[in-house]
């Protein structure tokens, strides 16, 4: 740990480090933003709203590509922060861009997506299926980008010997987003009724 | 800034503060009182636009389409706008900034005897975005159409379609500077919650920690948990206004009362977000001035427990007559009653705690008591409305308006004051000045209850909210009717001139006031261990903590309080 900033920082009174419980504390705020936006999308779809039958339209092969993706950059995450705790520095930071490159793949599987289903006419207005769609895979791939960008720039602090815990807690992060597909694969492409 | 690297740092040395330029300790601070200050100014301007639109459509009321003094005439969407964007004012940007954001900022750290937050940047980043969420709303006010009208809780389609509010872009500005403000108190949030619970001073349990840390700790983990679907739902709204989205709209296939149930997930909770700040202020303050240990401390925080896991399962009681099942309206009567009796059980431990104290009426313990006071009637009027049987009558009339206004009003006002009359000397080094002060309680508290009280008959009479001009209505223009109408805003405009009183003293005092000395009430708490105003870095040495917070009057020593940070081998 460096030994800027205040005191404050760097106590530990519960035992948990700082950066650590902060990130729990942002998992637990985000876990209702998503929660919220699940819950409304499963009242409509038990409520038997029309359009919610468009779960059909979506490639389950796509979805399911996707999520073999991210789960195994939520591997990889894990190893970097196996490699960081041994002080392996060079091998974390590969690691890291390995997590980095699975988000690319991602981004870049939602993109022929999203292009597909708006030239076939399924744009965000269509109905409210399509509405939480883009919505929350919108908001789900806004955090896939968040999560890159803070990797990118923690990937080269590591290099440079500082803020290893940074790691760890990226990786919780990045869990999480990893966790909320797994909530929005079922919901938008398996539940096809 | 305050990063130089200093050779070694042990838990109790302090780091070296060296003196900083202009912009990095007024613009750009990242010290914790500072940004303390921010928010506190912030919200006391916005206090000021707030409570000028209340006497805008006050003076409308009582004297209809004639002209307002520093006004003109108010049209019927001005009126709205006003209306609308007074309610908003007052809970998001005045309540919320001033309560949670300026106390809690300036007391978290000193009272848990660290130098700072523990995410300095963080705060001062929530502290940016907190001010753009502002500028924003007041932006909304002068856009083409003017600021939004269809009332604080947005209820779609109204505020939905551009065609039915007929304020396009000061809709959706509203619910972006909401929005923002939502995100600034989410990092603020996780700033107070982690320092609270990981930088306490060695020694500091967690039955050692002040009832105002503690309940500022509860609201913001009330605020994270239920502001979430909220935001998800602004975002809906938002997309509903702008792309065409039909979430909240029937044609296609949306729901306008899901809006609701998101709205009230979170704004039922909200209640106890800024109520909870207040009680902890008025916890300090009236074991200080009445000189006694705060009766049954665990009992407090269970109750404040209760009240925070309560707050969520009562929402739908702001719904009774919006065509929710009958059968959902029972299960949440029973659910609103049952959080009257934390609060109550609450209310009672401060009154024990009043019992048989050797009290002192300082300018802080008047509001105080007033606070006391006037939350009872809050609280006692909102069972009424709790009961959906007379919510079906009371829904959306005066009667709803006084009772939340007896709970906001000495939450958010009375609480305010309370605050900065006491930690006054602290903040700014000097003491306010009693006489002033307590004339300026008079005039605030007597003028307040001859607004609100008279409401309250008015609502029984079958007045509702959000009109205009009563004269349009037979039943409600009688000649009695509009002579309480009168009465309550001349109480209003009272209430506002003695504001100038305080506005007096307090920069009078900022710059003039008579020195404060380091503990000016004797207290035990860690901050009135440090000089006023605390130097950047607050303490010289970081302290230990030894005993509670509330040990006044303990028999056997010689001095009637016993600060936290006392050795117990010294007296």
């Amino acid at each position: 740990m460096s030994n800027r900033g205040p005191v404050a920082t760097h106590r530990s009174t519960t035992g948990i480090p700082t950066g650590r419980l902060a990130v729990w504390w942002v998992v637990a705020s985000e876990i209702f933003i998503f929660g919220g936006l699940i819950a409304c999308f499963v009242l409509f779809k038990l409520n038997g709203t029309p359009g919610f039958e468009d779960a059909s339209k979506t490639s389950v092969a796509a979805g399911a590509f996707n999520t073999f993706v991210l789960l195994t950059s939520s591997l990889t995450v894990v190893l970097a922060h196996a490699a960081i705790e041994k002080g392996e520095r060079q091998k974390a930071f590969n690691y890291i861009w390995c997590t980095f490159g699975g988000g690319i793949v991602f981004l870049i599987v939602k993109t022929f997506e999203y292009s597909g289903k708006i030239i076939s006419g399924n744009t965000i207005t269509e109905n409210l299926f399509w509405s939480f769609y883009y919505t929350m895979t919108g908001l789900h791939a806004l955090h896939v980008i968040g999560g890159m960008v803070i990797m990118a720039l923690i990937s080269f602090d590591i290099l440079k010997g500082y803020n290893f815990q940074r790691v760890e807690l990226i990786g919780i992060y990045w869990h999480f987003v990893d966790l909320v597909w797994i909530f929005l694969f079922p919901l938008f492409y398996i539940a096809n009724f | 800034m305050s990063e130089t690297a200093t050779a070694v740092q042990t838990d109790t040395h302090q780091e070296h503060h060296e003196e900083l330029s202009f912009l990095y300790k007024y613009i750009l601070p990242v010290d914790h009182k500072m940004i303390a200050m921010q928010y506190m100014f912030t919200g006391l301007i916005m206090a000021v636009i707030g409570g000028f639109f209340s006497y805008v459509f006050r003076m409308q009321l009582a004297f209809p389409g004639e002209s307002v003094p520093l006004y003109g005439i108010v049209g019927p969407g001005e009126y709205n706008m006003m209306v609308t964007n007074h309610g908003t004012i007052m809970i998001f940007w005045v309540a919320m900034p001033v309560l949670i954001a300026a106390f809690g900022n300036y007391l978290i750290p000193l009272m848990c005897g660290c130098d700072d937050m523990v995410f300095p940047r963080l705060n001062r980043l929530s502290y940016q975005i907190f001010l753009v969420s502002a500028l924003v709303l007041i932006f909304s006010f002068f856009v083409k159409g003017g600021g939004f009208g269809g009332a604080w809780t947005a209820y779609p389609p109204l505020s939905s379609v551009p065609e039915y509010n007929l304020t396009d872009w000061g809709s959706s500005l509203w619910i972006l500077a909401v929005a923002l403000e939502f995100v600034s108190f989410l990092l603020g949030g996780i700033n107070f919650v982690t320092t609270a619970m990981n930088a306490r001073a060695p020694g500091m349990k967690m039955l050692d920690i002040p009832i105002v840390v503690w309940f500022l700790v509860i609201a913001v983990i009330l605020f994270m948990a239920s502001v979430g679907p909220l935001i998800a739902g602004a975002v809906m709204l938002f997309m509903d206004q702008r792309i065409g989205t039909t979430f909240f709209l029937p044609s296609g296939g949306g729901d306008p009362l899901l809006w609701e149930h998101l709205f009230w997930f979170f704004g039922h909770p909200e209640v106890y977000v800024v109520l909870l700040p207040t009680m902890g202020i008025v916890a300090e303050i009236i074991t200080v001035f009445s000189r006694k240990k705060l009766f049954g401390y665990r009992t407090i925080l269970y109750t404040a427990f209760a009240t925070g896991g309560l707050s969520f399962v009562v929402w739908a009681h702001h719904q009774f007559v919006a065509g929710i099942d009958p059968r959902m309206a029972n299960v949440f009567v029973v659910t609103t009653l049952l959080i009257s009796i934390p609060i109550a059980e609450m209310l009672f431990s401060y009154i024990a705690t009043l019992y048989g104290g050797s009290i002192e009426y300082k300018t802080p313990m008047l509001w105080a008591l007033s606070f006391l006071f006037a939350f009872l009637i809050g609280g006692v009027t909102g069972i009424y409305l709790g009961a959906s049987a007379l919510d079906v009558y009371f829904h959306d009339s005066y009667f709803v308006l006084a009772h939340f206004h007896y709970t906001f009003f000495p939450i958010t006002i009375i609480g305010m004051f309370a605050a900065i009359t006491y930690w006054f000397p602290k903040m700014f080094g000097r003491m306010m000045n009693e006489t002033l002060g307590k004339i300026h309680f008079w005039g605030t508290f007597i003028p307040f209850n001859c607004i609100f009280l008279p409401l309250f008959f008015l609502g029984l009479a079958g007045q509702h909210r959000r009109i205009y001009n009563f004269s349009h209505y037979p039943d409600l223009a009688t000649e009695n009717m509009q002579d309480v109408r009168v009465f309550a805003t001349t109480s209003l405009v009272v209430m506002l001139l003695f504001q100038a009183i305080f506005l007096y003293n307090f920069f009078y005092s900022i710059f003039k006031g008579k020195k404060a000395p380091e503990n000016p009430w004797k207290a035990n708490t860690l901050e009135w261990t440090v000089p006023s105003p605390p130097p950047h870095g607050n303490f010289k040495e970081l302290p230990t903590v030894y005993r509670g917070a509330y040990e006044y009057s303990v028999p056997g020593r010689d001095s009637d309080y016993w600060p936290q940070n006392m050795p117990p081998d010294k007296s």
